[in-house]
């Protein structure tokens, strides 16, 4: 009987086995994201479809190496990204890693990553300890950070009139960043924060902060939150008449949680994002490549996904191998111009520098034709919105 | 006579396992198996069901990371502070949760689990919050013994599991172990009979608790990271899973258990992508996103036909073959 | 005047939307309690098909045309038999064992149940709104209260009360009481228990279908919604005492105005002060508030 629980294990033993390749004849991309929980939208499948994108923009191969693609899904998981992401690249022949959302997996990535010595694009992840506290040689921060969410929206609404806030904050480490971030940009910019309150993650019920938020005066309401937290404050908003007195800020808000709120709610609502699908004729041509196939519009994230692809693949086939230190040394000399960033710039800290965007959501009565959002109000210019080497604490940019 | 072969055998395969499959991942299947095997002894041999193990497995594992990344301890002390801190939280869990019995009792011990988990959320420096401990460092055994070679360190982790394993089969096998069987089948005879169950329970509970904490502490040096993943309630629900899967009250079922739950979170993506490429079936490549279904089916199918476990079944199967 | 140094008009105000999550909180556990009350099941498919009443509300709307009062009948009504299937073929066979099976199964229905309508819907959420005749607000002086959410306790408080009049105090809620313990002795009067048994399951999981349908406007409606709660109403029913409707119902109400003064106080831990006050109730009274240990 116990024969038999042992052929079970030795069956599934021979399943892990290694399939060691030699990563010299094909350029190997790898996708670890979360494909089923909380960040299934913003990045998720629909990231695995850009990236695929770029490959096939590439040509497929580069200078007679096939391009392979391999994705998974770390189900918000830190041990199954960095368990993933080691085995693909000590068996699979990894040559670069993109790693979606969740800064907790994307820090374990990273860290493996600069182990094995590949490069890793980190997307999804908010977390600007990526490019400071535990930044590496081989880690680069594409899409953005809280540093530059909170600079874009904080100075900006600022500029725009918007002098006191009361803030909104999801009790974890992102939201406290975003919080303080965004209130030191708004009190430099001569703005007052008149108080704020932090509430557990995934709250269901937010009108007992909203409450105490409309009681504080401020005209501006910061959302130091994210996801499904945003969406449920921005209807109890709504609903307890706290828009009518006070503008919203949502310090991070993706296309899709607009969507799945529709405009009646959000409209007039201030947010900040890296990139907009409507923003020009090179974004609107992708985008609708993208929507051909996922029948949405892509967030700042899937357009990403795509650029980082892209750039990488440009970048091997300049420097005709795929060493990571070669190809890293090409990404931080030359700029990115593509649909997603225009003069993007890859710093010695990793932190890709692009411009960021201060958008306001349309009213029903302004949108033309489905997903049709944003008004752009304001561009930061990207050394405005991240950090600056004076205040870095990443300890290969001194 | 069997059992010993059934043990040689298996010890076999996980020496050359390293040679075959990836030891990363087998030291990770290793600590979950610890893990089961640590809660079972709870539920399987004590018939205790606590909802809340999650808390000492995370835990252990940010202290044991703490103390080597922060406190610069060596690698056996940095196991030890872990398995303490576990130990330490699982008496005083237990300690509250002994006192009532069954449903209330699990529930008193998710309570307090979940309060631990707002504890580990808010405790930003000590643990990271979401960003989790980062950069734990393996360090040498004994100072002796480079542990950074993957190999070396699932060597140095299956002699843990093996010296843990060992512990549980003489304890279920101990009069301790037999009281506790006692306790299971029959509390109120066991108090008939003079026994201080709460005393017993607590005793079984703390060390379930520490052995969970080997498992997790373990586990952080293996990857070098923790993450409040480890703390959450539905690592307390994977283990319920991994220990009903394998068999409840029997000494190998949580291994398989851990291994086959362990497999499919990690592995189900790449099946499917086999089966895909094998059959040419386009959806066989969505699988990977469907890891919780997969695993609510299995939930279902064991609970509905196979509630005695993998190696349950066996057991039973193989006793009604005995020639009578 | 002020409290603790919190205005009173801020407390009071408090307190009110206490009471206005606790009747939700209440009406969420009276399906959890109805089903282990009676049948000794811990439903944990609770959380999953107040997601599905939602849903369904929503399907209606955007499909069919239906409008939500229309779902406040048709979706429980779905969910409901959607229960009885479940519980005729997969759930009686478990009704002689231990009680963690029972938990196991609906858990692993859970994990299907969402999955399978995130693989269809993502997890982003539908657009929900607030019905028409029930949209706006009315002053009450010290805060402006939305009227859907006075529709909500109403109808909570009705649904409530009238489950537990027709559980202990009617002959109906006597069978069904008798029923489940004794069975046999209730069949040899001549009445069907297993048909009674699917029917308290199917009107227990319909009560969750319910709570959905009312939570629809102002939560955001996506698959993995039912996951914060589940655990909160377990709390709430084990405080009240596994067993007793009127334990949940006014656990439920109690809970709400706790967590309403802890938002104020300690806002960060008020998703978790209801496990402290789960510890220190187990703690000094065994079976709960109102249970009776069995």
């Amino acid at each position: 009987m116990k024969i038999k629980s042992i052929t079970l294990a030795v069956a599934a033993c021979a399943s892990f086995s290694a399939h060691a390749q030699i990563s010299g004849d094909t350029v190997k991309i790898g996708f670890i994201t979360d494909m089923s929980g909380l960040y299934t939208d913003i990045d998720g499948a629909g990231g695995a479809e850009a990236i695929k994108m770029a490959i096939a923009d590439a040509g497929g191969n580069l200078n007679g190496k096939k391009i392979e693609f391999i994705s998974a899904d770390h189900q918000n998981k830190a041990d199954i990204a960095a368990s993933k992401a080691r085995e693909w690249f000590d068996q699979q022949g990894v040559d670069m890693l993109i790693g979606g959302t969740n800064s907790g997996a994307n820090l374990a990535m990273a860290k493996v990553a600069a182990e094995k010595k590949k490069i890793f694009i980190s997307i999804g992840a908010g977390s600007a300890r990526l490019t400071n506290e535990e930044c590496t040689p081989y880690t680069v921060h594409y899409a953005y950070d809280t540093i530059a969410l909170a600079r874009g929206t904080g100075g900006a609404i600022v500029k725009q009139g918007g002098k006191n806030w009361y803030f909104m904050t999801a009790d974890y480490a992102f939201g406290q960043s975003l919080e303080k971030d965004t209130s030191d940009l708004v009190k430099s910019a001569g703005g007052k924060v008149l108080g704020s309150v932090k509430h557990p993650l995934s709250a269901s019920d937010f009108s007992s902060f909203l409450l105490q938020a409309q009681a504080s005066g401020a005209q501006i309401l910061g959302l130091a939150n994210a996801g499904g937290d945003a969406i449920n404050s921005i209807k109890a908003a709504n609903e307890f008449g706290v828009t009518k007195k006070m503008k919203l800020a949502g310090l991070l808000i993706f296309i899709n949680d607009v969507h799945s709120l529709g405009l009646n709610l959000t409209q007039g609502m201030y947010l900040t994002d890296g990139w907009y699908w409507d923003a020009n004729e090179d974004t609107r041509a992708w985008s609708k490549r993208y929507f051909a196939k996922m029948k949405k519009e892509p967030s700042m994230l899937q357009a990403a996904d795509y650029s980082a692809a892209g750039n990488y693949l440009k970048a091997v086939k300049a420097v005709g191998s795929d060493d990571s230190d070669k190809v890293m040394a090409h990404l931080k000399a030359n700029k990115i111009n593509d649909m997603f960033a225009k003069n993007g710039v890859i710093r010695p800290d990793g932190r890709m520098v692009h411009d960021m965007y201060l958008m306001e959501v349309k009213k029903p009565s302004e949108s033309k034709y489905p997903w049709d959002y944003y008004k752009v109000v304001a561009t930061i210019p990207g050394d405005q919105a991240y950090a600056t080497k004076a205040e870095t604490k990443c300890s290969l940019w001194k | 006579m069997n059992k010993k072969i059934g043990y040689l055998i298996a010890f076999a395969i996980a020496v050359a396992a390293p040679f075959v499959g990836y030891p990363v991942f087998l030291s990770k299947l290793l600590c979950f198996a610890l893990f089961a095997c640590a809660f079972n002894l709870l539920i399987g041999f004590t018939g205790l069901l606590s909802f809340g193990h999650a808390a000492f497995f995370g835990m252990a594992g940010y202290f044991a990371g703490n103390a080597l990344k922060n406190w610069g301890l060596p690698f056996e002390l940095g196991l030890l502070v872990g398995v303490a801190a576990g130990a330490l939280i699982g008496l005083l869990m237990g300690a509250l949760a002994i006192r009532r019995q069954g449903i209330y009792f699990s529930m008193i011990t998710l309570a307090l689990a979940q309060m631990v988990y707002f504890g580990a959320l808010r405790a930003g420096e000590f643990t990271g919050g979401e960003d989790g401990l980062q950069g734990v460092p393996r360090g040498r055994l004994l100072g002796m013994v480079d542990l950074s070679n993957d190999t070396t360190l699932y060597f140095v982790v299956l002699g843990i599991c093996v010296l843990a394993f060992a512990l549980i089969v003489r304890t279920v096998h101990s009069p301790f172990g037999q009281v506790l069987k006692a306790i299971k089948e029959n509390e109120p005879r066991a108090i008939s009979l003079g026994y201080d169950v709460d005393k017993y329970k607590l005793l079984a509970f703390v060390l379930s608790a520490a052995l969970a904490a080997l498992a997790g502490a373990t586990k952080t040096v293996v990857l070098g990271f923790e993450t409040l993943t480890d703390v959450h309630w539905t690592m307390s629900g994977l283990v319920i899973l991994m220990t009903l899967v394998g068999g409840m009250g029997t000494l190998a079922g949580p291994m398989l258990g851990a291994i086959i739950i362990i497999a499919l979170e990690n592995k189900l993506g790449d099946w499917g992508t086999l089966l895909a490429n094998v059959t040419g079936v386009e959806w066989f490549n969505t699988i990977g996103e469907a890891v919780n279904m997969v695993v609510g089916l299995i939930f279902i199918i064991c609970v509905l036909s196979f509630r005695r476990g993998i190696i349950g079944e066996f057991i039973a199967l193989a006793g009604k073959k005995k020639p009578v | 005047m002020e409290i603790f140094g919190y205005p009173l008009p801020m407390i009071m105000s408090q307190l009110l939307l206490g009471l206005v999550n606790g009747s939700f909180y209440a009406m969420l556990s009276l399906g959890l309690a109805v089903i282990f009350g009676l049948l000794n099941v811990i439903n944990f498919s609770h959380g999953a098909l107040y997601m599905m009443g939602a849903f369904l509300a929503w399907m209606g709307i955007e499909y069919c045309g239906l409008n939500y009062w229309a779902m406040l009948v048709l979706a429980p009504l779905i969910v409901g038999v959607f229960g009885v299937v479940i519980e005729k073929t997969m759930l009686r066979h478990l009704y002689k064992l231990d009680h963690l099976y029972g938990l196991l199964l609906t858990f692993g229905i859970t994990l299907l149940v969402e999955g399978v309508f995130r693989s269809f819907y993502g997890v982003s959420g539908q657009p929900f709104q607030v019905p028409e005749a029930l949209a706006g607000a009315t002053d009450l002086g010290f805060m402006v209260m939305p009227n859907y959410r006075g529709w909500v306790v109403l109808a909570s408080l009705v649904v409530c009360l009238s489950t537990w009049f027709v559980i202990e105090k009617t002959k109906l809620g006597a069978y069904l009481r008798a029923g489940t313990e004794n069975p046999k002795l209730v069949e040899a009067f001549g009445i069907n228990v297993p048909l009674m048994v699917t029917l308290t399951y199917g009107f227990g999981v319909a009560l969750a279908g319910f709570a959905g349908v009312l939570a629809a406007p102002i939560i955001q409606v996506q698959p993995l919604m039912g996951q914060n709660l589940i655990i909160v109403v377990f709390a709430v029913v084990v405080i009240g005492g596994m067993g007793s409707i009127m334990g949940s119902i006014l656990t439920g109400l109690a809970l709400g105005v706790i967590e309403g003064l802890t938002k104020v106080f300690y806002p960060e831990f008020s998703s978790t002060v209801v496990f402290l006050v789960m510890v220190v109730v187990l703690l000094l009274r065994p079976a709960g508030l109102f249970g009776k240990e069995k």
